[in-house]
């Protein structure tokens, strides 16, 4: 039984087990599933670094459930893909990391931070559940286990954003916003994803993008899939949930909430790109993408310097950042019908808005932390409440000014290496839409300079006088993910050339990802 | 023409249920629309499988001969309503937590996460 | 919930036991008739809901036990993830057991036939597994769902 065949879903399995081991091992003793949970969420990490270097240098990778090759064949040789299975080739894997680093730092953070709730074992339980619910969305081939994989994500995190609801009553009405929202865009996916067995009596990807003819109800499937996988992804105007659920929920279900949303992103990017390919209008689509970027960085960044509670203007910056990874692949988009472009800017930009996905959840889960480890200490989320924080906790200020800079594009983060790359390709396309993205970007570090102002300098308030520092295990959490941007931020082309640009080519070229399941049949 | 009432039926449902999420105010009622939506799109996915003149898709006794109407998309439906209990339980335990604190189950009222 | 009269708490007494095999048989013949796990799961946890609804919230306590439902609950599940992983020599969730012979190992016959039993492989350990998980959720969910609501009235009336 050779195992590295099997790695891919190991990388599920594992989790899953521990999901439903953690209960039974709860009734024993209490202090075991923080580490179970850790343990078995390392073990996929390290899975998952395998399995990247093994895509990166072999290629991609298909696994079948249940028999050995793809499709059924039938007494009168007709081969028909009938199998679920996974694909995994270079844009889900680097997905896959994004989601297998986020959950083992929550798992971590989470060890001392949620020590005082009962009921522990439900969250263990349901962290692991939603991780296996995102590495899900990620890896696989088929259309109708996405959509299951969706609903198991969704319905975790609406159980783990109103995990504090049983104190007080805001989790709980941010958990019911969070659950309406996510129970009608799974439908509408259902529902497109009943357009289209109904046409081709196909569920699986590479299948259906091998005959797939762009008729007038893949039109209208179409016009359904995108606006609700940009829903789930947190674009304007359809953000409304993303303050309410991202600053209800503890701080590192957050982080974890961030991954599962660009998991959707991925999701929206793979119907157009490898689904739809050459056979639809790229132009119209690309505008319309780049479109809904545009109002996400602008409205967000507004939104967010009014904000008055921390976790909420962190939540507003969420939904700006995504608009400049819409903006960066709607322009690959635009121009994936015309050679040139793509060739001298199209591909760029889309490097540029794939490499922000992941320098995105490095950052942006790097504040969240901080700000939970403010709220573990102060017990407030108010900006105006806080104050000369820097004194007493020293590695989070620290932690703090090295997410902020990084949001903000300031080199040597890597923040700034995603945002030239889209500043400068995008320039080529249109230089209002390059323009805008620079404005937003400067009223994000004036909003990020206003938070450090209120919360760490100033002088040491009296009621914070026996404030201390996080314990380790927060701070090693926070730590992990400072030098993983500080190590992007300074050797980016390293990242760019293994990484973002095999993950863009994955996605332009629709011949290799039909080839792998239908080559082989 | 008299085959295309399911499909009547389907947008019937999906339109009450978006109706009585937009207009109603009782959490409840916002569940039920949910749950209007969910049968729904399950009532679609059931009448794609349907072939004219054709019997349940069982091998264990069945007539020789038959037609049998498209089992996957019967499978696809059962996925999706148990997909479907999950979330109806999960909507109310949290309208219930709602309650618990608020006393109230007028959306109106609960709203304190604004701007 | 208050319980309810004598005569729902004598049909109750009598009709719950046949709701609970008619369950089981649902699970058990999965494979070969319309049911399955899910489906057979449901069934006995609407017995659940009508032992609860009979007897009253206060009084269904002292015979369906939370802590045991969530037990059952536990090992469906761990049982279901374990015949997935056995099936790891050749592939995840592999029907090891189909026409080899030994429990549910029949070979299968295609077409129409009267229906044998014993065929299928994992399938039926399967549903089995789903089954005991489906009814023990059912039960557990009705249950906390019924004593919140006991506890919501008693801080209404105090």
């Amino acid at each position: 039984m050779n195992l590295s065949n099997h790695i891919p879903i190991l990388i599920i399995a594992i989790p899953l087990l521990a999901a439903f081991l953690v209960p039974l091992i709860g009734r024993i003793s209490k202090k075991t599933t923080g580490i179970l949970t850790t343990l078995a969420l390392s073990v996929s990490l390290i899975l998952t670094i395998a399995l990247a270097v093994k895509i990166l240098t072999v290629g991609p990778q298909v696994y079948v459930f249940g028999a050995t090759s793809p499709s059924l064949i039938l007494p009168s040789g007709l081969k028909f893909p009938i199998r679920i299975m996974f694909q995994i080739d270079a844009m889900s894997i680097f997905m896959g990391l994004i989601t297998a680093i986020v959950s083992f730092v929550g798992a971590v953070y989470s060890l001392v931070f949620m020590k005082q709730h009962s009921g522990l074992d439900k969250y263990y339980s349901l962290l692991l559940l939603l991780t296996v619910g995102v590495f899900g969305m990620e890896f696989t081939g088929d259309i109708f286990n996405f959509f299951v994989f969706l609903e198991i994500a969704s319905i975790a995190s609406v159980a783990l954003i109103s995990f504090r609801g049983i104190d007080l009553g805001e989790p709980a009405e941010a958990g019911f916003k969070y659950m309406v929202v996510s129970s009608i865009s799974a439908l509408v996916v259902l529902f497109a994803v009943g357009i289209f067995y109904g046409q081709y009596d196909l569920l699986n990807f590479a299948a259906l993008a091998s005959v797939i003819k762009n008729s007038q109800l893949d039109k209208i499937a179409l016009g359904l899939l995108i606006p609700v996988l940009a829903m789930k992804a947190g674009a304007v105007p359809m953000h409304m949930w993303t303050p309410d659920a991202y600053s209800e929920a503890p701080a590192p279900i957050t982080m974890m909430l961030v991954a599962a949303s660009q998991a959707s992103l991925y999701a929206l990017f793979r119907v157009v790109f490898s689904l739809y390919n050459i056979s639809l209008n790229a132009l119209t689509v690309g505008w319309i993408i780049i479109i809904f970027g545009l109002l996400s960085m602008f409205i967000g960044v507004t939104m967010a310097i009014i904000q008055k509670d921390i976790k909420r203007l962190m939540a507003y910056h969420a939904v700006s950042q995504t608009g400049y990874m819409f903006l960066g692949v709607g322009v690959g988009l635009a121009v994936l019908a015309n050679p040139v472009a793509l060739n001298q800017y199209g591909i760029t930009a889309m490097e540029g808005g794939i490499f922000h996905i992941m320098n995105h959840a490095m950052y942006k889960g790097l504040l969240f932390l901080t700000a939970g480890a403010l709220f573990f200490r102060t017990g407030t989320k108010n900006l105006d409440k806080m104050g000369g924080l820097a004194h007493s906790m020293k590695y989070t200020t620290i932690f703090f000014i090295i997410g902020a800079a990084a949001i903000a594009g300031l080199p040597p983060f890597n923040g700034f290496a995603s945002k030239l790359l889209i500043y400068e390709s995008v320039y080529r396309f249109n230089p209002l839409l390059s323009i805008i993205a620079m404005v937003v970007s400067i009223l994000t570090l004036a909003s990020f300079v206003k938070v450090f102002h209120s919360a760490f300098l100033g002088p040491k308030l009296p009621q914070f006088k026996e404030v201390k520092e996080v314990p380790r295990s927060m701070v090693f959490a926070m730590a992990v993910l400072s030098c993983i941007i500080i190590f992007f931020g300074l050797f980016p082309d390293l990242i760019v050339k293994n990484l973002v640009h095999p993950a863009v080519m994955s996605l332009i070229e629709q011949f290799k990802y039909t080839g792998t399941v239908l080559g082989g049949m | 023409m008299i085959g295309n009432f399911p499909y009547v039926a389907v947008v019937i449902f999906i339109g009450l249920g978006i109706y009585t999420l937009m207009f109603k105010k009782n959490l409840i009622k916002i569940a039920i629309g949910v749950v209007l939506i969910e049968n729904g799109v399950n009532l679609f996915l059931i009448t794609l499988g349907y072939r004219k003149g054709a019997i349940a898709p069982i091998y264990t006794q069945a007539p020789s001969g038959q037609a049998m109407v498209l089992p996957t998309p019967q499978a696809l439906t059962l996925t999706s309503i148990v997909i479907g209990i999950a979330t109806t339980a999960l909507i109310l335990s949290v309208a219930m937590m709602i309650y618990k604190h608020y006393g109230t189950l007028d959306a109106d009222e609960v709203r304190r996460l604004k701007g | 919930m208050k319980e309810m009269s004598r005569i729902v708490k004598t049909v109750t007494n009598f009709v719950y036991g046949f709701i609970i095999i008619f369950g089981f048989y649902i699970i058990a013949h999965g494979h070969l008739t319309p049911g399955g796990g899910f489906q057979g799961g449901a069934v006995v946890g609407s017995a659940f809901a009508l032992l609860l609804v009979s007897y009253g919230s206060l009084n269904s306590q002292k015979f369906l036990k939370k802590d045991i439902l969530s037990l059952f609950e536990g090992f469906g599940l761990i049982l279901f993830i374990v015949l997935g992983f056995s099936g790891l020599g050749i592939t995840f969730f592999y029907n090891f057991l189909a026409n080899s012979g030994g429990w549910f190992g029949d070979a299968v016959v295609i077409g129409v036939n009267p229906g044998n039993m014993n065929t299928g492989g994992v399938i039926p350990l399967m549903n089995i597994a789903v089954g005991l998980e489906v009814l023990s959720a059912f039960g557990v969910i009705v249950l906390t769902m019924a004593s919140a609501a006991e506890f919501t009235k008693k801080k209404e009336k105090s």
